[in-house]
């Protein structure tokens, strides 16, 4: 029978929950990496028990980890006592420095601050990790401030693509209220050059040359909160899901509105419909049916808290504009916590597996495509990320 | 040799259990004491100082008898008392956040 793993990164540490393919008994192992920030950790396509990690807190800064057997054990690729015959420290692990080289970085240094003024870029840690999907070795990292970095031998060195801060539109990047991250990065498993990623306060942005250049794709949106509302960056786009089977086809969580994109990104129309907010952090795509999307409907962008206290997922079996609330087994009554960008996924089974983490220490699950839900776990810290992998 | 206390999560990073000691071939300053730490450690490079810039941390300092040394140049002479073994070389994180 299949498996599932469930990766949880929260703010004290990460917890790994398993069980069989019938998703009922579950086994929580944890928490590893104890006390540090666990933003997001993924496991490789290529190579399921590859799991990346990224482990970061703000007295320490950010330090990788690997585990090359499902999350039993961790290393820090580079971290161990090795030397060079001179005896000084061998490995670049952990170290994210900005390409500001003539010939790729075209030394570019400085961004939009929240009050108009230029600041450097600063790295400040990983949000999101997104291995290769056929090279168990290589592994995608978007950054704060917002980067998008490669490492491409099992996480030892890092590299950044700097076409994306390069291509023009760099400059007037700013910070959303979480900082300027980089947190959505995906692969097109039908077209190995393409990448999308998503930044807040930025936009979207697509290369089709496997990361050298970029552009932005941002054509659509409005945000009333810029001085252009239809300015082709400074969107505050929280979260992109795309079904492996129709990379073309992209759905998108807002900062408001809900939005949809038939080509690839070059244009978007909003699908928000009969949602109660649009305002929200999720969304991800059933694995099987690829128009029924899934998004967390949070009450404001100063109140981020579900709307009357009910928690609830809406589910589109059109591809958004029509919207139902599913509610069996989440509560509906004095429920205030936030299901943070990362914080949903979906499994692969035959009857598709939908999970999701809130700020409240809650893992909930559903094992039939949302249509009932319990919490595997209750009493985590805040969650920050959950990953799902389906296992033979 | 060279007394090291470090904080408890960075203990936990390098596997590392109650004091870590040192041997400092030359002067002995924050610097010297840092490189050589790091250079037993790997793995704690970038989590005290920036892996960049070498700076501090802005929520880790550093005390020795008793005295904030997190100002101090990094290449100032630590105590005679740190450099003899006979006080350990603190690294503390600030007390901040839940």
């Amino acid at each position: 029978m299949s498996e599932v793993r469930v990766l949880v990164g929260t703010r004290k540490g990460a917890f790994i929950l398993t069980a069989d393919g019938n998703r009922q008994q579950w086994n929580i192992s944890g928490p590893h990496f104890t006390g540090w920030e666990i933003y997001h950790l993924k496991g490789s396509p290529a190579d399921p028990d590859r799991i990346y990690a990224s482990q970061s807190s703000s007295w320490s800064g950010q330090v990788i980890q690997r585990s090359g057997d499902g999350g039993k054990t961790w290393e820090t690729p580079g971290g161990g006592i090795t030397t060079t015959p001179q005896g000084f420290p061998m490995g670049e692990s952990n170290k994210f420095v900005y390409d500001a080289s003539p010939e790729t970085g075209k030394p570019l240094t400085t961004h939009q601050f929240y009050d108009g003024t230029q600041r450097p870029w600063e790295f400040k840690r990983v949000w999101h990790l997104e291995p290769s999907l056929s090279d168990p070795n290589t592994v995608y990292a978007g950054v704060e401030d917002a980067a998008l970095f490669r490492s491409t031998d099992d996480a030892h060195s890092e590299h950044e693509l700097a076409g994306l801060r390069g291509h023009g539109t760099g400059p007037k990047w700013q910070p959303g209220a979480g900082g300027m991250c980089l947190h959505t990065i995906l692969l097109d498993r039908s077209n190995p050059g393409r990448i999308y990623v998503a930044i807040s306060a930025a936009g979207a942005f697509r290369s089709d040359d496997a990361g050298k250049s970029w552009r932005p794709i941002n054509r659509g949106l409005k945000s009333q909160y810029i001085p252009d509302p239809t300015a082709e960056v400074g969107h505050c786009v929280h979260r992109i899901a795309m079904h492996p089977s129709r990379p073309n086809v992209l759905f998108m969580q807002k900062h408001w509105d809900v939005m949809r994109s038939d080509d690839s990104g070059d244009s978007w129309t909003e699908v928000s419909g009969n949602l109660p907010t649009d305002f929200g952090f999720v969304i991800d795509v059933h694995a099987h049916e690829p128009e029924t999307i899934y998004v967390i409907p949070i009450k404001s962008d100063s109140e981020h808290f579900p709307l009357e206290g009910k928690l609830r997922v809406y589910r589109s079996r059109t591809g958004g504009n029509e919207w139902e609330a599913l509610t069996n087994g989440l509560p509906q009554r004095d429920c205030y916590v936030n299901v943070l960008r990362d914080a949903m996924a979906v499994d692969s089974l035959d009857k598709c597996g939908i999970y999701f983490g809130t700020t409240g220490g809650q893992v909930y699950a559903s094992a039939d495509a949302g249509d009932s839900w319990a919490p595997i776990v209750r009493d985590l810290p805040p969650v920050l990320s959950v990953e799902v992998q389906t296992l033979p | 040799m060279i007394r090291v206390i470090i904080p408890a999560h960075l203990r936990t990073l390098a596997h590392v259990e109650g004091e870590v000691k040192l041997e400092i071939l030359g002067p002995v300053t924050q610097r010297s004491v840092l490189d050589a730490l790091e250079a037993r450690y790997p793995v704690l490079r970038g989590t005290i100082r920036d892996q960049v810039t070498r700076e501090r941390r802005p929520f880790l300092r550093f005390f020795a008898c008793e005295e904030d040394l997190s100002h101090e140049s990094p290449d100032s002479p630590l105590p005679e008392a740190i450099a003899t073994g006979q006080e350990p070389f603190l690294i503390i994180g600030a007390i901040a956040g839940g």
